[in-house]
């Protein structure tokens, strides 16, 4: 879907993670880039040079905030203090919608700066549609939940994965990000088909897509973002724009990041899918 | 789960075979995740565990590159671990992780001995570097501002970003030279992190033992250490502390101060205020 109501009606085409090492080059060459993505913790700071970076390049571009610690998928009750800042900072960067992730990493106060997986419960389901309504009203902005890429899966669990997003994003009534890496990785740490994934979820949902790599061990796949995206995630990607339409891209690239040209470059390939899917679609 | 995520390791950077209660980790991961044909329990939940660790100890090392060079790879590794199990992150960035590090030093001088004031000095000033970076820059009030004022009632308030440090040994130049060739911070994101191999670190040797004062402040987003004469750092503490401008500047008068003095301490406040560290007024 090009714009819908999760993605505050925009059209918005592919983009890359807005990093540290590529700042100056951003700032000084000035390259052409759809949009940015900002992971909205960077720059939830009181001053200093994030913040002037951050407004240097809302003067140029296009910034979409993702998030890593609202952890909508946690029992505790949304963290007020925490919610003004990022109100603080969806101001600031006019973001048309915000994600984060479907997930849960804090508990009694207490921080594990990770994405933790969530049983797949229908009790879970409701209190994470509860609090994503929770944060959507008081940020007044369209929210979208990402899958997240796990290691472990629950005994308690009461459904698949994309039938729990499912359920939570019907609850909540909001959009999804769906990464098709994430899925890829899920699927080959717990032996589930990934197409599966990519048709089980609501298409007019979607309001973006994350594309990226990730690392093979002997045993299970770890989600690095630090490589260049996979034939079988770009498959993946692919099935996901038949089904979804043009729909925001993002490219992450997180660790040992090349430079600007190659990360912009990777990024870019996704335009080679979206011509295919269209001419496709044009012909039937 | 979150229990077993943020348990220390054991020595070799897996999960620990027993759970708190003596039980079998094993037993405990398999009570409530599931096994797959290539992985155990256990080994699914030691990949959480053992990424948790591998974050936090990443950004701090990153955060405490002097501490850990006064310090030696091994006794560093050893005090980073038992201070992130005893003070576990309570904010939602690890830029705040050490926040708690000179109170846990100042409590538990084993870990740094003998080096122990010389590790206070290099956590606070590794700290303050942090507070300068993005803490907030308040308006700056100008030289003509505190013209005329009741230095009697007025109460001077400072920048956020201002750090005011009393040290016993000289490690701002030290630092500075330390942190020249580093990378960049590294920011959050939402990938895990493969372990990675780290450059040994050099002991550093030879820091002069003087007492000193610094102001770690940024100016144009740049960070500064400013070395301050005794009496400086006697009114700035004073007035950060909440002293009226007139308090602060009576604490003084126990000091020497070369030339006229009046004109001076009027100097340093010209100084201070082109360097925007005044930010409010109150009476």
């Amino acid at each position: 879907m090009p714009a819908n109501p999760f993605n505050g009606f925009t059209d918005y085409g592919i983009g890359i993670g807005l990093r540290v090492p590529h700042y100056e080059h951003i700032l000084s060459q000035k390259p052409a880039v759809d949009w940015f993505e900002i992971i909205s913790e960077n720059f939830m700071v009181d001053g200093g040079r994030p913040l002037k970076v951050l407004d240097q390049i809302l003067e140029q571009y296009r910034v979409v905030q993702h998030g890593v610690s609202m952890y909508f998928g946690s029992s505790e009750k949304l963290n007020r203090e925490h919610l003004k800042k990022i109100k603080r900072l969806v101001k600031r960067t006019k973001t048309p919608w915000l994600s984060d992730h479907l997930c849960w990493g804090s508990v009694d106060g207490r921080y594990t700066h990770d994405l933790l997986p969530m049983p797949y419960t229908f009790a879970a389901a409701k209190v994470t549609a509860q609090r994503i309504r929770e944060a959507r009203d008081f940020l007044e902005v369209p929210i979208c939940v990402e899958n997240v890429s796990s290691y472990a899966e629950f005994h308690v669990s009461e459904m698949t994965e994309w039938e729990f997003l499912n359920e939570v994003v019907e609850r909540a009534d909001c959009g999804i990000l769906l990464d098709v890496n994430n899925i890829y990785v899920s699927s080959r740490n717990h032996n589930f088909n990934p197409l599966d994934y990519v048709n089980g979820v609501p298409a007019d949902r979607v309001a973006q897509i994350h594309i990226a790599g990730h690392s093979k061990f002997q045993k299970y796949i770890l989600d690095t973002h630090d490589h260049p995206v996979i034939d079988p995630v770009w498959k993946l990607y692919e099935r996901a724009i038949q089904r979804t339409g043009r729909t925001a891209t993002l490219l992450e690239w997180d660790d040992r990041i090349p430079s600007f040209d190659e990360v912009h470059d990777e990024a870019l390939k996704a335009n080679q899918f979206l011509q295919r899917v269209e001419k496709a679609a044009a012909r039937t | 789960m979150a229990r077993a995520v943020m348990r220390p390791l054991s020595r070799g950077d897996g999960m620990q075979k027993r759970w708190v209660d003596g039980r079998p980790t094993r037993a405990v991961a398999e009570s409530f995740i599931k096994p797959n044909d290539r992985l155990t329990s256990f080994e699914r939940l030691e990949i959480y565990n053992r990424q948790y660790w591998f974050r936090i100890r990443d950004c701090f090392y990153e955060d405490y590159r002097g501490l850990r060079a006064i310090l030696g790879d091994k006794k560093f590794e050893r005090l980073a671990d038992e201070y992130l199990a005893r003070y576990p992150s309570q904010s939602y960035t690890l830029r705040n992780l050490g926040s708690r590090l000179v109170k846990f030093l100042q409590a538990e001088p084993q870990w740094t001995r003998p080096r122990t004031k010389l590790a206070l000095d290099l956590a606070r000033l590794e700290w303050a570097h942090i507070e300068a970076f993005d803490n907030e820059a308040r308006p700056a009030l100008k030289l003509e501002d505190l013209a005329n004022v009741d230095a009697a009632r007025i109460r001077l308030q400072l920048q956020p970003h201002l750090t005011l440090l009393k040290l016993e040994n000289v490690v701002d130049d030290f630092l500075i030279n330390l942190k020249k060739n580093s990378g960049l911070r590294s920011e959050a994101s939402n990938a895990m992190e493969q372990t990675r191999h780290r450059k040994k670190t050099k002991l550093a040797h030879g820091l002069k033992r003087q007492t000193n004062f610094l102001a770690v402040h940024r100016y144009q987003d740049g960070i500064y250490y400013k070395p301050l004469e005794s009496g400086q750092f006697l009114l700035l503490s004073a007035l950060q502390n909440g002293a009226t401008l007139e308090k602060a500047v009576v604490k003084l008068a126990t000091l020497k101060i070369s030339g006229n003095p009046g004109e001076t301490v009027g100097k340093w406040f010209a100084n201070w205020a082109a360097l925007g560290w005044f930010c409010g007024l109150e009476k």
